[in-house]
């Protein structure tokens, strides 16, 4: 009777971040955005902690570690993405000054840093993060580690041999299946999945599995800023609409209220 | 004094192109609506609904005394409505009433972030008066399913209940003063903003709750709570009714203080809401049959979380088979969404649904339920009705709601089920009011020499019977 191989060990790699939750209103105060207010995983890092613990259920992702590059509390979302399935987790933690000038090309080099030791089959992340909107990590790693990216999916599939995956994304026209090898980026997007909730025994399981903390500052990484943010302030109220009893005196208002005609 | 008999209909006058007029001459043109009044004529269980000869939305306090004068004079019954999301008939026409709506005077007049007191005219949306609040960190000390449409005039004539009721008490509590245009039109003005105030009789008390029928108020003094920087759901599974039971008195032992809701359901609500919401269950397949929602609110993170993580350790050694908590405020508006869409989901299974909201000892909370099962498969056969329960546990209230495409489900209720409850000391509405619906139950809850007297104030106040007659009384 021929053996069937054994599966080989794959390991997903999912970087979340530690954000303002998702349902405060931000507010500005002297010239920043609040921060002392409620934080929580970033949406759409949930949506790629779920990717990989659909993987994991059918057995074809062996491991699952969570990272995150963030100060102490932080720590909280590694402890959500291993109540949600990942096994282990780890922190590259940085002091508040570091953190809040942190950008993302130096996000980027940290994953690709970890790499090295990782080794990870597929770096799952958010497309996004809901606080700085820049969506530039996963394209980054990708980039600095010279592997595919399978960006904005909604839609993804393991092939059985496990060398390489299909990436539906969504495009501005449409939808468009992309094929390559593994190791691979991915980042999620709202159509991937629905992020499971935390059954209780693994809520507790989570505060015992290990996370292994690295400090910011001994990667290795130039943490000098090469942005300045010139301002940040609210955007401005939307005024109130009014209607208008003809054409005149719309006509009217456009060109003396409104001054566009 | 004439006494007020109850099957006697009381003749009043019926509204003519005059009275029309007048009332035009009283809140303008925009005031008054006669076409299309479904709206204000039919209540939101599409069960209760009159002929309605006439909207009338006055802007001010005066305009709401100058019609009640007229009306007073001229002897046309008048129901007085906010939001119209009541559930026992009470805030629609029976017939030939006018409708004296509130909706236009929704002003926020004032807010003492200080004393944490706010001043609101009687049409404010509860929705709105929350976001407004939550800007000066104060939250509304109530809240409840129909929040988006609901008026806080609304809330506080018939003393609504709610979620956060276990936390803040009631709105006999939480109101300090209040604003009344009486049926003949006199404005008194209580309007008092202090929590301490000792000088004559309490009147105020007996305007909330009383469902429209001795004056119109018109604008409410509330103490609102500060709101909480921590909030923490969980959902919890047992497999038995006694598991919920004991798993609440841990619950208030280990949570103590920060304890801000104890809501429960059993699976088939769930599945109900489910079903509506198109949500996944937050169990996933690890259900149960009976389940309890705990919510705590407090200002320290990290103390709460302890806390409760204390209280679930224990929790699953004794009855918690199954559960989880919402790790963000996403999470945690899903697992409110299960509790708060189960009333709406129960058109989709059935169109002669029958429900009922009772206090009663908590632990004969859900034999209520099986009990009221096994008579209707008596009466009816089985699988012809399904009942089932949910509802705010932690203050005894049993939502009691029968699922059924078979009419005559409440024949075989009425008077069985009242007798049941006044056995066990329960009440037939603990916050739904009596409206019309429950008019006749009203002697299974109160004595004689109670329902008596209340009959005399109403005489005294609207010695014509115009305000919302035919309601309560």
């Amino acid at each position: 009777m021929l053996r069937r191989t054994l599966a080989s060990n794959m390991r997903a790699v999912v970087g979340v971040k530690h954000t303002v939750d998702y349902n405060i209103k931000v507010k500005v105060k002297d010239g920043k955005v609040a921060k002392d207010v409620k934080h929580s995983m970033n949406p759409f890092c949930e949506i790629a902690t779920e990717a990989a613990m659909k993987l994991k259920e059918a057995g074809v992702v062996t491991e699952i570690v969570a990272v995150t590059i963030g100060n102490a509390k932080a720590a909280e979302s590694l402890t959500k993405a291993m109540a949600m399935g990942a096994d282990r987790s780890v922190h590259v933690v940085g002091e508040q000054a570091e953190i809040d000038g942190l950008e993302t090309l130096q996000v980027a080099k940290v994953f690709a840093k970890l790499h090295e030791e990782l080794q990870g089959d597929i770096y799952f992340m958010g497309k996004q993060a809901i606080d700085d909107d820049q969506c530039h990590v996963p394209q980054m790693v990708s980039a600095l580690l010279n592997i595919p990216q399978g960006t904005f999916a909604a839609g993804l599939k393991v092939a059985d041999d496990k060398s390489s995956i299909e990436v539906t994304r969504e495009v501005d026209d449409g939808s468009q299946t992309l094929s390559m090898k593994l190791p691979a980026v991915v980042s999620c997007d709202l159509r991937l999945n629905t992020p499971r909730f935390a059954t209780l025994p693994n809520i507790m399981k989570a505060k015992k599995k290990p996370i292994d903390k690295k400090k910011l500052s001994e990667m290795g990484i130039d943490l000098t800023p090469r942005v300045e943010v010139v301002e940040c302030a609210q955007p401005v109220e939307r005024q109130g609409g009014g209607k208008v009893a003809d054409v005149d005196e719309l006509i009217n208002k456009l060109k003396n209220e409104a001054k566009v005609l | 004094m004439r006494r007020i008999q109850r099957c006697v209909r009381w003749v009043h006058k019926k509204v003519t192109e005059e009275d029309i007029t007048a009332f035009r001459n009283i809140v303008g043109e925009k005031g008054v609506i006669v076409d299309d009044v479904t709206k204000y004529s039919m209540d939101w269980l599409g069960k209760y609904s009159g002929e309605c000869p006439a909207v009338v939305r006055p802007a001010t306090v005066e305009e709401v005394s100058e019609v009640m004068k007229y009306c007073n004079e001229q002897e046309i019954p008048v129901v007085p409505q906010a939001g119209n999301t009541g559930l026992v008939g009470g805030s629609v026409p029976t017939g030939g009433e006018i409708v004296l709506s509130v909706e236009r005077m929704t002003n926020i007049i004032s807010t003492d972030p200080l004393s944490r007191v706010v001043e609101v005219e009687a049409g404010v949306i509860l929705q709105s008066l929350e976001d407004h609040l939550l800007d000066h960190n104060l939250t509304v000390p109530l809240d409840l399913a129909a929040k988006g449409s609901c008026c806080i005039g609304g809330n506080v004539a018939t003393n609504a209940g709610g979620i956060r009721f276990l936390r803040y008490g009631s709105l006999h509590q939480s109101v300090l003063g209040m604003r009344v245009v009486m049926p003949n039109g006199d404005i008194v003005d209580m309007r008092n903003k202090l929590p301490k105030d000792n000088t004559g009789y309490d009147m105020k008390q007996l305007f909330i709750g009383s469902e429209g029928t001795l004056g119109v108020i018109t604008d409410v003094v509330l103490q609102v709570p500060t709101t909480s920087s921590s909030c923490n759901v969980a959902f919890l599974g047992c497999q038995t009714f006694e598991g919920i039971l004991e798993t609440m008195k841990l619950a208030r032992k280990h949570l103590g203080e920060i304890v801000s809701a104890l809501e429960f359901a059993d699976e088939e609500c769930v599945r109900m809401s489910l079903h509506h919401t198109q949500n996944p269950h937050p169990l996933g397949e690890e259900k149960a049959p009976y389940y309890l929602l705990v919510e705590t609110l407090g200002s320290n993170e990290e103390h709460d979380m302890e806390k409760l993580e204390n209280f679930l350790n224990i929790a699953m050694e004794e009855h918690v088979t199954t559960g989880t908590i919402a790790q963000d405020g996403s999470q945690a508006k899903l697992l409110w969404a299960v509790r708060e869409n189960i009333t709406v989901s129960f058109k989709d299974f059935g169109d002669k649904n029958v429900k009922y909201d009772v206090s009663l000892p908590t632990s004969d909370f859900y034999q209520c339920v099986t009990d009221t099962q096994a008579r209707l498969d008596t009466k009816l056969g089985e699988g012809k009705a399904n009942v089932v329960g949910f509802g705010h546990i932690g203050d005894g209230n049993l939502h009691l709601n029968i699922i059924s495409k078979h009419p005559g489900c409440a024949e075989h209720l009425e008077p069985w089920l009242y007798e049941w409850l006044t056995i066990r000391g329960g009440s037939v509405s603990a916050e739904h009011g009596i409206g019309v619906m429950k008019r006749d139950a009203l002697k299974y809850s109160k004595a004689p020499a109670a329902i008596e007297l209340m009959k005399s104030i109403k005489s005294m106040v609207d010695p014509k019977n115009i305000l919302n007659p035919y309601k309560v009384l």
